[in-house]
């Protein structure tokens, strides 16, 4: 039996602007996390990513506002707790959060060593000095990172090492789910393996005991998880594993982000890549009804009516549209073989 | 490569070296390339490699330290003012930073209407040129009434780079260099981006210069690849041969540490 290491129901929440105008950035998301695994959340920039990686740790501070919705961290339901609570207890320790970019918010006039210290004694005031770099070095030589360092300045770290590092740190406390937001996108290809490859390790080692995984690059994504939400305007649109979502889409937007996918493999070339005319919707005043339903191609005159529920399909997998899965099948084949003509 | 096509644009042994001394950087070095009318060519490297100052030297924005430009078969002459504009009729660049290649303080109208005049046009009646504006706009899927008036930066980075693909729609060069066009942007939107680049070149009939880290994305798009490594060209040739069939050992570790979709990603070379 598998031990769900994250569960979120139903979670709404919003900004609230200077101008008080209502952005939603995360409408009625639900998830689940199993020990030992990583899920990844796909979407163009702007559709609530991030968002929803401060929403799901209970990290409430204006303008970010929660609405409604239940979280629970490994049986432990956190709902209602108060941000500054959750800053002390769940932050690092049950969850851990690498925000994009982290690397260039290290501290440039602090050595790492100092960083750590500060991340750790904001959890353990009574803990030495030498005790904290006792347990650094310890990590770090488990993670194949120099010891060395630790005693150094960022600047003196290339990119890819400044993001090891940051990940290494964020790891200390040993979180239940450790959220990875847009983790090597600034990297070069090289670097962004050695990142992948230390993700792998934290969880093949038991530092940590599951993963979220958030990035628009999907073939990355692809690699990395097990299981693959695609978010589209604040909603999820589709989840399933990552064979599933990324080899055999069901909702007409993650097709198209499938069909986007470039890659330097035989046959790529001969492909059309897929375009999805159009942009996201405005938060501050989605379409009702189906918050795809203007861009989309099959659009019916009831996708505009009501919101639109998850529909069950084969499998454990599930799509926000109102087209039954076999119909959708039926459309898509007649489009490939369209295509190939 | 077909003999009866034009050679536009070569260079050979080009190379630029910034400062001196301890801090002498070999930016490019002894670069030689040819690019045949209409072909699509790509450089590929990692960052740092000297791509972008390649880009600058063969569009005359910097000077070059050794080496000869030849341009349709002579050797390019843009030491003057007049000669430089008349050379930039023919190339064109679209950046990585669409934000940084414009004078912030011009209007979208202004930035348009520049190519126009650019283009001879300066005597256009002002009817004419709001056509060639609106025809430009939605070629690239944006509204002109909607953009009038309004400053670059109050445009998403997407809208940017299509504003920046309307530019080269009126400007019509015979080459585009377009340096790192999609990175700032995500997945899903560089489809579009391409599709739009593309989709151009068939139009004007725009032979392309594609500049890029994405060794799967110049395999997208292009007829021949060169792949660059500390300003040196290390591997050049059809887009089949460098990306299916590499040679070298840098080529093959470049396209072993991309993420792919049919092929194992071996996490194990790192
Ligand atoms: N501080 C904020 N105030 C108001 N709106 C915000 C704020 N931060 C983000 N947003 C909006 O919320 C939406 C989701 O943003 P984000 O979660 O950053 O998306 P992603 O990570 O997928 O790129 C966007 O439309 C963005 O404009
Ligand atoms: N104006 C400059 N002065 C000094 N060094 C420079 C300058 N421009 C670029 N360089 C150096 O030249 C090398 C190549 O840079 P660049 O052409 O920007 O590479 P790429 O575009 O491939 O990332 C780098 O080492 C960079 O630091
Ligand atoms: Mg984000
Ligand atoms: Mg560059």
């Amino acid at each position: 039996m598998s031990n769900t290491m994250l569960e979120v129901r139903e979670l709404t929440t919003k900004y609230i602007t200077r101008f008080r105008e209502d952005v939603y950035a995360v409408d009625h998301v639900s998830l689940k996390v199993e020990e030992g695994k990583t899920l990844g959340i796909a979407g163009e920039s702007g559709c609530g990513k991030s968002t929803l990686a401060l929403s799901l740790m209970g990290y409430y501070f204006p303008p970010l506002h929660y609405t409604s919705g239940e979280i629970i961290i490994d049986g432990h339901n956190i709902t209602g707790m108060d941000p500054d609570v959750v800053r002390k207890m769940i932050l690092g320790a049950e969850i851990a959060y690498i925000p994009q970019a982290a690397m260039n918010a290290l501290n440039p006039t602090q050595k790492i060593i100092h960083f750590i210290e500060d991340v750790i004694q904001e959890h353990d005031l009574y803990v030495t000095k030498k005790d904290i770099y006792e347990r650094a070095r310890i990590l770090f030589e488990t993670l194949g990172l120099p010891a060395e360092v630790l005693q150094k300045y960022p600047v003196e770290l290339s990119g890819g090492m400044k993001q090891r590092t940051v990940i290494a740190v964020s790891v200390l406390l040993l979180p239940k789910v450790l959220i990875a937001d847009e983790p090597s996108s600034a990297l070069d290809v090289t670097s962004q393996k050695m990142v992948i490859k230390m993700l792998r390790q934290l969880m093949e080692t038991g530092l940590i005991s599951s993963m979220i995984f958030i990035t628009h690059e999907l073939p990355l994504l692809y690699n990395v998880t097990d299981d693959i939400m695609v978010m589209y305007a604040g909603q999820i649109v589709e989840k399933g594993t990552a064979q599933e979502t990324v080899f055999d889409p069901l909702h007409p937007y993650s097709k198209g982000l499938m069909g986007s996918i470039i890659v330097p493999e035989k046959g790529l070339r001969d492909v059309k890549l897929a375009a999805i005319p159009g942009v996201p919707p405005n938060l501050k005043n989605p379409p009702a009804g189906c918050r795809f339903a203007p861009r989309c191609k099959y659009v019916r005159e009831e996708c505009t009516l009501h919101s639109i529920p998850m529909h069950e399909a084969a499998g454990r997998r599930a799509y926000r549209c109102i087209i039954p899965e076999k119909e959708l099948r039926e459309i898509y084949a007649k489009e490939a073989y369209r295509n190939a003509r | 490569m077909p003999v009866e096509k034009e050679l536009y644009l070569s260079a050979s042994g080009l190379t630029k070296v910034f400062g001196f001394g301890r801090q002498k950087t070999v930016a490019v070095d002894h670069v030689d390339l040819n690019l045949y009318e209409g072909e699509v060519i790509s450089i590929v490297g990692e960052s740092g490699s000297g791509k972008t100052t390649l880009a600058k030297m063969l569009l005359g924005l910097i000077s070059t330290t050794e080496g000869d430009i030849y341009f349709q078969g002579k050797k390019r002459d843009i030491s003057t003012h007049r000669k430089k504009k008349e050379y930039w009729k023919n190339i064109q660049a679209i950046f990585q930073d669409p934000f940084s290649s414009y004078n912030i303080f011009n209007k979208i109208d202004t930035v348009l209407l520049d190519c126009i005049h650019m283009r001879g046009g300066r005597k256009f009646p002002y009817a004419k040129k709001v056509e060639l504006m609106t025809e430009a706009c939605s070629f690239v899927n944006l509204k002109f009434e909607e953009l009038t008036n309004k400053y670059p930066f109050e445009l998403s980075g997407g809208q940017m780079q299509r504003l920046m693909i309307a530019r080269i729609f009126l400007l019509k060069p015979k080459i585009l260099l377009a340096d790192e066009p999609t990175s700032m942007i995500d997945a899903c939107s560089r489809a579009t981006i391409l599709d739009m680049l593309m989709q151009l070149r068939k139009e004007i009939g725009m032979t392309i210069i594609f500049i890029t880290h994405d060794i799967g994305l110049a395999y997208y798009v292009s007829d021949s690849v060169y792949i660059m490594e500390h300003g040196k060209f290390v591997e050049s040739g059809s887009a089949d041969d460098v990306i299916l069939r590499p040679k070298e050992p840098y080529t093959k570790r470049l396209l072993n540490d991309v993420p792919k979709i049919y092929e194992e990603w071996d996490l194990s070379t790192v």
